[in-house]
């Protein structure tokens, strides 16, 4: 196994389809075969990963718990499970295509026809109310209302509402009673509400006292991933108050109106929710970076690095989204859920665009009872160039506002700030760079340094309805893979418009996206080509070399 | 109290260099509950223009650097959230200001009242003669929908011995008039201050003088 994994040959680089490589290539494999240890697939990092290792539903699958324990900062969870894992990796490439299960079921068609129950094999499906409770018939007045595809409701353990996505919380309430009533009902039974399936609707129940967080849904997502969306709403949740707060708050009031508390980050909700239905991040735990030549980026890295103040823990240098550099204090690492949250807050204001924020910010997976003080300004109004410094000394602004003119200096002084603001004028590459003729789009992720890299969505996927399919398909993909009942390595799925595949290891995942004309060997032959793309680009699709304080 | 002064350093550079006048640094925070225009007017006041703007995140920090009577004043702006999670966190942001805006909006009754408790808040925080507030009623541009009066509001600003100032960031009314005024307001208190630490350092040095003589009396006297 893993013959080719750091070959001692040194590999001349052919100049890459993106920008020509100008940094000394590592010696890493030229494709990444199934053997490939964790650590070593290509966008593995270097010297270590800058995340947590975050695994697909870590926190349905772990514990069952209602209550969330604050995770310890250090706790690189799975990664032992990983290594203990890695026999079963050791098959051969060509086993793939024996290996393959073919799902030949149009998806929409299944949807439509309302069969999730053929598919859905999470032992949590068998418990299933199909009352769906009146809830519905009382918003009759608003049929807009009831049309929209997912709602999502956030109620107190009192019944409370906090949050509801659509209409106005007070005119819900009784709504969200009856859910409350839902859960404790089955909670006087020593039981667990998890879903109800109806007249094609998912409603999805989490429990994380002092709050419960209820989906209504009818879009084609796995239960698993609706609740997984609902864990996040709740660490935004958290992020705003901190977890000791928020359980403080209700174990002195136990019908307290939250609301009050979280007037005016509604939106920051909102925009959450939206931007987990068309942004891969979430799906995938991970982040996107910017695509850049390494030896600019390893620039700025190093004047974000040289930058720093003695209570700096994190500083994130960022652009729409996209991850352009992360420095971390040595041993401190970030999970991907609070990089995503820190990335939702950015996109759902426009007012860091002027000034210098200074706000409180709980990272709840870092440490859910504590803030930060994040420190958040772009470099020029007129860039989306985000920086975003973390310090944990609230009294600290002015020593690192002068970390960001510092890094701002630096990097005019090593005159990569020019490069820099040209790398954002190409956020995205084109599969089409790839030279594989049937891709049309994928999603790489390398496990170890919690980093994806994906083309822009390109023809045919215009329309950002087309778009969403897309990504819809690659939720189904996703969830099919991650069934904690039935995990599946290989998916390959045939539909009308296109042939999907999906290929799951301990070390990355990757989901293609085919034309519908080719086969599942074209398929196979596509997959070796492209890691080996990736692999040949990684250097400029990942952030291979992450720097620490 | 963190009011810094500086010395001809960083302040001057930005403005003509050869002017060898005081320099002043003065933090000013503007507070008052949600979407009142706090963000509204430092934006206006700072950047000339108007948006429609969301709900700040914990509090945005801006400079402004103004000259006034030969001298040159830094305004630090700390533009506050007015949402109440951020409360527990806003006695950071005003801590050692030299002046505090509080702001409310003309349309909004219950503004006022939010306005009267930052008042409290402040005079638990403040001495008297430590900070000057202003009170601010802001959004005139929609004054057919008044709820508050001129005359209300300028009442309590008296007893509580504010300055008092209606507003339109929106329409560019009195923005940069209340910035000015304050800086002003501030520059004389500052000059005042050091006026009469000047006569106290004259008063000291007389009696060091006396102190001398009596030393040099008991050197005679050895």
């Amino acid at each position: 196994m893993a013959a080719d994994v750091y070959k001692q040959k040194n590999e001349d680089v052919p100049n890459g389809s993106l920008v020509p490589p100008d940094r000394q290539h590592a010696e890493r494999s030229e494709s990444p075969t199934p053997g490939l240890a964790q650590g070593t697939e290509p966008g593995a990092g270097q010297e270590g990963a800058m995340f947590v290792h975050a695994k697909s539903y870590e926190d349905l699958t772990g514990a069952d718990n209602q209550d969330v324990i604050p995770r310890s900062p250090y706790q690189t969870e799975g990664a032992q499970d990983e290594l203990t894992k890695m026999e079963e990796i050791s098959k051969d490439f060509s086993e793939l295509s024996t290996q393959l299960t073919g799902i030949a079921l149009d998806l929409e068609e299944e949807i439509r026809q309302n069969e999730e129950d053929k598919l859905d094999l999470s032992p949590q499906a068998s418990r299933r109310d199909s009352v769906l409770s009146g809830e519905e018939e009382e918003d009759v007045t608003m049929e807009t209302w009831r049309m929209h595809q997912k709602h999502v409701f956030v109620l107190s353990e009192a019944g409370k509402p906090v949050y509801s996505r659509y209409g106005s919380e007070e005119a819900l309430s009784s709504t969200m009673g009856v859910m409350m009533a839902l859960v404790s009902f089955l909670e006087a039974e020593k039981n667990a509400i998890r879903s109800i399936h109806a007249d094609g609707y998912k409603v999805v129940f989490v429990r994380r006292s002092p709050l419960v967080l209820v989906a209504v849904a009818k879009t084609r997502q796995s239960e698993q991933e609706i609740a997984q969306e609902l864990l996040y709403i709740y660490y935004q949740i958290v992020s705003l108050l901190t977890w000791t707060q928020l359980n403080r708050i209700f174990q002195q009031k136990q019908n307290y109106d939250l609301r009050r508390l979280l007037a005016g980050s509604e939106r920051i909700t909102n925009n959450l929710i939206d931007l987990m239905a068309r942004d891969p991040s979430f799906l995938m735990g991970a982040a996107r970076c910017l695509p850049m030549p390494a030896g600019i980026r390893d620039a700025v890295s190093s004047c974000l690095q040289q930058a720093k103040a003695k209570s700096l823990v994190f500083a994130i240098l960022l652009s729409k989204n996209q991850l352009v550099s992360l420095v971390r204090k040595k041993d401190q690492f970030l999970h991907p859920i609070d990089l995503h949250l820190l990335f939702n807050l950015i996109s759902s204001s426009s007012s860091f665009r002027e000034g210098e924020a200074w706000t409180p910010i709980c990272l709840p997976k870092f440490n859910s009872s504590g803030f930060f003080h994040a420190h958040i300004s772009y470099l020029e109004q007129n860039t989306d160039l985000c920086l975003v410094l973390i310090s944990t000394d609230r009294e600290d602004f002015f020593t690192v506002s002068d970390c960001k003119r510092k890094f701002q200096e630096r990097l005019k002084k090593r005159g990569v700030y020019h490069a820099l603001l040209e790398a954002l004028h190409t956020p995205f590459y084109s599969a089409s760079q790839v030279g594989i003729p049937e891709l049309r789009h994928f999603i790489y992720k390398s496990k170890s340094s919690g980093l994806f890299t994906s083309p822009e969505i390109d023809v045919p996927y215009i329309t950002e309805e087309e778009k969403e399919r897309l990504l819809g398909l690659y939720q189904y993909l996703h969830s099919r893979a991650h069934n904690s009942s039935r995990p599946l390595h290989n998916i390959y799925y045939t539909g009308p418009n296109e042939n999907l595949l999906a290929w799951v290891t301990s070390a990355f995942e990757l989901y293609v996206c085919f034309s519908p004309l080719g086969t599942k060997a074209t398929a196979l032959t596509a997959v070796n080509k492209l890691m080996k793309w990736i692999r040949k680009e990684e250097d400029q699709l990942f952030i291979l070399s992450p720097q620490t304080y | 109290m963190t009011q810094r002064r500086v010395q001809n350093m960083e302040v001057t550079t930005c403005l003509d260099a050869h002017s060898s006048k005081d320099s002043y640094v003065f933090k000013i925070v503007l507070l008052g509950s949600s979407s009142v225009g706090k963000s509204s007017l430092a934006y206006r006041y700072v950047k000339k223009d108007f948006r429609d703007s969301l709900p700040t995140v914990g509090c945005s920090f801006f400079t402004q650097t103004l000259r006034l009577d030969n001298s040159t004043i830094k305004l630090e702006i700390w533009d506050t959230a007015g949402q109440e999670k951020y409360h527990s966190v806003c006695h950071l942001y005003y801590r050692g200001a030299n002046a505090a805006i509080l702001v409310y909006d003309i349309t909004k009754k219950e503004s006022l009242e939010k306005a009267k408790v930052w008042l409290r808040e402040l005079e638990k925080e403040f001495l008297q003669d430590e900070i000057i507030i202003v009170l601010v009623g802001n959004k005139v541009d929609l004054s057919p929908e008044r709820e508050v009066t001129l005359q209300e509001a300028e009442d309590f600003a008296n007893t509580k011995s504010m300055l008092y100032m209606e507003t339109s960031a929106k329409t560019n009314h009195q923005v940069t008039e209340l910035f000015t005024a304050l800086a002003h307001e501030l520059l004389k208190q500052r000059q005042q201050k050091e006026k009469s630490l000047h006569a106290t350092h004259r008063k000291k040095s007389s009696i060091d003088l006396q102190e001398s003589t009596f030393n040099s009396i008991k050197c005679c006297q050895k």
